[in-house]
């Protein structure tokens, strides 16, 4: 799992709270979601604009049911206050947040702590 | 489960043994209850036949190429199975009361604590002199109609003396096998048992308009050597009537010769008396189907048959379902003639009247028989249509009060549909799906049950899964239902739009609204979902024709919509380029050939005469189709909910039986539709004759050529749940053809629910086929320039999304396994099979890793 892979890597054990630049604002597509390779590993990238303001969401972008990565490419919708993609090949929705399944409690996605930052996205390896 | 009551069994320590005579339909379903509902219970089953239970009400089948396997209804293997011990050819001719046993003519013996006696019924044959010679037969078991197929090869002409419903069966059984049909009927009239004179005066003009010639009032005195035919029929008079074989259907006489033998109690015209638990005149022998009388009657259908050995198993079982009685209304086809009867067909009760209405060029004729007060039903026949039996028989059992003019349920009304019963009116004793034997109580269980969707409240009661003709009453009766336990019945499209995708359609297109966000921010509420996004989106694209990769589209569309491709299980995409009616060039399938060479995709031909490629990853794709519109192809919208293929036979240019040009007028049409955008995908076929080789009436629109032009079907379906195309408007021009194709269709783009394919729309729209040829016809609803002018408007603003997409840079980015690195995805691994590529399985893919 791409989680567990991550999390051995020698980046995130020996770098605590390291923030990593990923890639420039203008390669992120706007309510949508990208594909980025961390470690090895793809991570989707998603922006959404939330009452004016653009936020930035990072989870692991292996999808754990279709075992295919493919989480970027899902659309993005909103459950009452929570933010969510929806896998592009069963449909399960996955909070923007924390990464956990809203259709499925034993699944969840690795989430990522994210910003931005003088036009650059950057995710938190911890 | 029930345990069987041994109470009265001699050894009331074992399992009662049950002895049933008989295993017609009636005796088989008795033996099907018994075990439903005790596993362990010992039958033993005598058959009179050389074969189990089979299917007599389809008897005539039989002739149309039915062989007896397939008329069965059980096997030996299955009673083995369910452990019932049955012997064949197993006349029984001894009952002995005291010691509870019955002997077989061969010889055995067998103890009974219960026997059942469902002899059934035989044929009455008229003691007519000269009735008992060879080809003189009779129409009731597999071993009479062997002979009358045997008989009817050596035979010109056919006669069946009845004109019953029997009779008219075994008519039917006769003119299949190829003979002169002719049937003789005593009375003034055909079917004179469920129909008045004047319904029988239109049904015999009817059958004799297929070929069968009916003689009423016609009493045979004798039958003796023939002229012309094996036999001559002398009638009352001088009147004759030469035949070569004659077929006795002239009704039926219960089977109780045994029952009469051995002391049981008999009707005075027949009939083993029954009382309502189906016991006989000993309580230990019951009797059930057509040998048994009940409160004087005899039952000849076999409905009632059954319900008798429900009430005999469960009283076996302790239960307490009685037989009282059952209603003889009767629909069925004869010959292709439709013809109900319910309740007092024939206005016998004091002080009833009737309602009639006769349409004679036609064949049509309904009647109504309704109380002195004019507010109950008490019967009804019909004849050449029996659209409203469902309805009439409603009013007749549940007594429910007429409408104020009763005679509106069977006047064609210019309005449309006759008035429909409100789904409040019945009483949940109401049988909504006669098929599934489905009550209205049955489905507002279902809806306690939680079932708040229609389509679960199908599934779960099955109603409305069999001939579909309740949809609309059950949908009344369902909508009714969420109503009254203050479930809004809520068409929202979901929760960040309280408004269904037709009144989004509407929306968007009075107010102009262009983007997702507008309509959000006038009209909904959060920030859309996966439902309501795509929905959107293809609305927008309908009305508006926008490039869908648009930054402001791009965020509302599926993935599919997103990368213009079919993303497979691994998350590579599958690519179709269109090849409109099916028709290609040596060099486009050259080009095809080297594509999928030289980027080693996996090759298969669609079902919609294509060429799919599979295995592109993601920032392959731009290069790819690149490479195809170089070489004339263009995106074949695969991945949309839009047109996809006009498929198409090769027609008149070709075929020596072709009678239009079928491929050109694929080729026109598919030109016309490609990228509209719809709630669902649309697919076309054209045919060039009636062979219908390119299956058009399985298709959302198919168009079969003619003579004289071209015959149009709408909203017809494969797959899943396959719908047979309805025949919409017959000889069309090729511009009135595409006039009315742009009607229906932007009739269902605008109308339909998301996700709702053009056969559910029809299933789901109120007043159905008539309904929308009113208004796509006779523009009924004044719409129909404006219909024509949006579709063409979509023609018009047609681009290829591909092509679109190539040639801009900021779209081509969109393409990027990864923003920040120019690596491949390594999840994505195949391996080979069969010269070509697949995905590889997760076993597969940890040993490569």
């Amino acid at each position: 799992m791409s989680s567990a892979v991550l999390e051995e890597s020698p980046v995130s054990s020996t770098t605590e709270n390291t923030w990593l630049e990923v890639c420039k604002i203008d390669d992120l597509v706007l309510n949508s979601g990208v594909c980025a390779l961390v470690n090895d590993e793809s991570v989707a990238l998603f922006t959404q604009k939330v009452a004016g303001e653009l936020k930035v969401f990072a989870l692991s972008g292996f999808d754990p049911v279709g075992k295919a990565n493919v989480i970027s490419r899902g659309l993005l919708g909103s459950k009452g206050d929570t933010l969510f993609v929806a896998s592009p090949l069963y449909k399960q929705r996955y909070c923007l947040e924390t990464g956990k399944c809203l259709d499925d409690e034993s699944l969840s996605l690795k989430s990522f702590t994210s910003k931005l930052e003088n036009d650059s996205v950057f995710i938190k390896l911890a | 489960m029930t345990a069987l009551n041994p109470a009265s069994s001699q050894n009331s320590n074992q399992t009662p043994h049950i002895v049933v005579v008989g295993n017609g339909m009636v005796g088989h379903h008795f033996v099907e209850q018994l075990k439903a509902q005790s596993p362990e219970a010992k039958i033993t089953v005598l058959c009179g036949e050389p074969r189990l239970a089979y299917d007599r009400v389809h008897l005539s089948e039989y002739f149309t190429g039915k062989s007896a396997e397939e008329l069965s209804l059980t096997s030996e293997q299955a009673y083995q199975d369910l452990n019932v011990d049955y012997v064949l050819n197993a006349w029984v001719d001894n009952i002995d009361k005291e010691v509870k046993s019955v002997s077989i003519k061969q010889g055995a013996t067998y103890h009974y604590d219960k026997l059942i006696l469902a002899t059934g019924s035989y044929p009455f044959v008229p003691p007519i002199p000269g009735h008992d010679q060879p080809h003189c037969l009779v129409y009731r078991t597999i071993e009479d109609l062997e002979q009358i197929e045997a008989s009817a090869k050596q035979s010109k002409v056919g006669v069946v003396v009845g004109g019953g419903l029997l009779g008219l069966e075994a008519a039917n059984a006769l003119k299949q096998a190829g003979l002169e049909t002719h049937v003789v009927e005593f009375a003034p009239q055909l079917m004179a048992v469920q129909v008045d004179a004047g319904g029988g005066k239109v049904l015999k003009d009817k059958i004799e308009a297929l070929g069968v010639k009916v003689h009423t009032s016609k009493a045979t005195q004798l039958i003796e050597k023939g002229e012309s035919c094996r036999f001559r029929m002398c009638f009352q008079g001088d009147d004759y009537l030469e035949t070569d074989m004659i077929l006795f259907s002239a009704g039926i006489r219960p089977s109780d010769q045994l029952a009469r033998d051995f002391g049981l109690a008999i009707g005075e015209r027949g009939g083993i008396v029954i009382n309502d638990y189906c016991q006989t005149s000993d309580e230990d022998i019951y009797a059930i189907g057509e040998c048994a009388l009940w409160d004087n009657k005899i039952f000849g259908l076999v409905a009632p048959g059954y319900t008798m050995a429900r009430a005999a198993v469960s009283h076996l079982s302790g239960g307490d379902t009685m037989f009282e009685g059952a209603d003889m209304s009767t629909k069925l086809k004869l010959m292709g003639v439709e013809v109900g009867s319910i309740g007092d067909a024939h206005a016998r009760t004091p002080d009833a009247m009737s309602y009639v209405y006769e349409n004679q060029p036609k064949g049509v004729y309904k009647k109504i028989v309704v109380d002195s007060s004019e507010t109950k039903l008490l019967g009804a026949v019909l004849i050449g249509d029996t659209s409203e039996y469902d309805t009439l028989l409603q009013y007749c059992l549940n007594e429910i009060d007429l409408p104020e003019q009763p005679e509106a349920l069977i006047l064609p009304s210019s309005e449309g549909a006759a008035p429909a019963l409100g789904a409040d009116a019945l009483p949940d004793t109401a049988i909504i799906c006669s098929c599934h034997n489905v009550s209205k109580g049955d489905i507002i269980e279902a809806v306690d049950l939680g079932n708040t969707e229609l389509s679960a409240v199908k599934s779960c009661t099955k109603a409305s899964t069999g001939c579909g003709g309740c949809a609309a009453l059950l949908k009344n009766v369902f909508d009714s239902e969420l109503t009254k336990r203050g479930v809004e019945v809520n068409t929202d499209i979901c929760e960040h739009f309280a408004y269904s995708r037709q009144e989004l359609y509407h929306l968007i297109q009075v107010n102009e609204i262009k983007t997702f966000d507008e309509l959000l921010e006038q009209h909904g509420k959060g920030l859309g979902c996966e439902i309501c996004k795509p929905a959107v989106g293809s609305i927008l694209a309908s009305v508006w024709n926008d490039f869908v990769l648009k930054p402001e589209h791009i965020a509302l569309q599926d993935t599919n919509d997103t990368y213009l491709g079919n993303m497979q299980k691994d998350g590579t995409y599958s690519i179709v380029p269109r090849v409109a009616g099916g028709e290609i060039t040596p060099e486009k399938l050259i080009l095809l050939g080297e594509v999928a060479r030289d980027y080693k995709l996996y090759s298969k031909i669609t079902g919609g005469q294509r060429i799919d490629l599979f295995g592109a990853r993601v920032e392959q794709l731009p290069e790819i189709w690149q490479k195809l519109i170089d070489g004339g192809f263009e995106t074949g919208h695969a991945y949309a909910k839009a047109l996809r293929t006009v498929k198409s036979c090769v027609g008149s240019t070709w075929c020596r039986y072709g009678v239009q040009d079928s491929v050109t007028q694929a080729i026109d049409l598919e030109n016309r539709y490609k990228g509209l955008r719809a709630p669902h995908k649309i697919k076309f076929a054209v045919s060039g004759c009636t062979r219908e080789c390119a299956e058009a009436q399985g298709k959302d629109i198919g168009v079969i050529a003619t003579e004289n032009g071209w015959n149009l079907y709408v909203c017809g379906n494969g797959g899943m749940k396959p719908r047979h195309a309805d025949l919409f408007a017959t000889d069309l021009d090729d511009e009135t053809l595409v006039k009315y194709i742009d009607r229906v269709l932007m009739f269902y783009v605008k109308t339909a629910d998301r996700l709702q394919r053009t056969s559910t729309w029809m299933e789901n729209m109120e007043g159905g086929l008539d309904y929308l040829k009113q208004v796509v016809i006779e523009d009924s609803l004044g719409i129909c320039e404006s219909l024509e002018a949006q579709m063409q408007h979509i023609a018009d603003s047609y681009q290829c999304e591909w092509k679109t997409t190539i040639e801009n840079e900021e779209s081509r980015k969109r393409f990027r396994q990864f923003v920040n690195s120019p690596e491949a995805d390594k999840q994505i691994i195949f391996v080979q099979e069969r010269d070509q590529i697949r995905p590889a399985t997760p076993a597969e893919k940890e040993e490569l890793a």
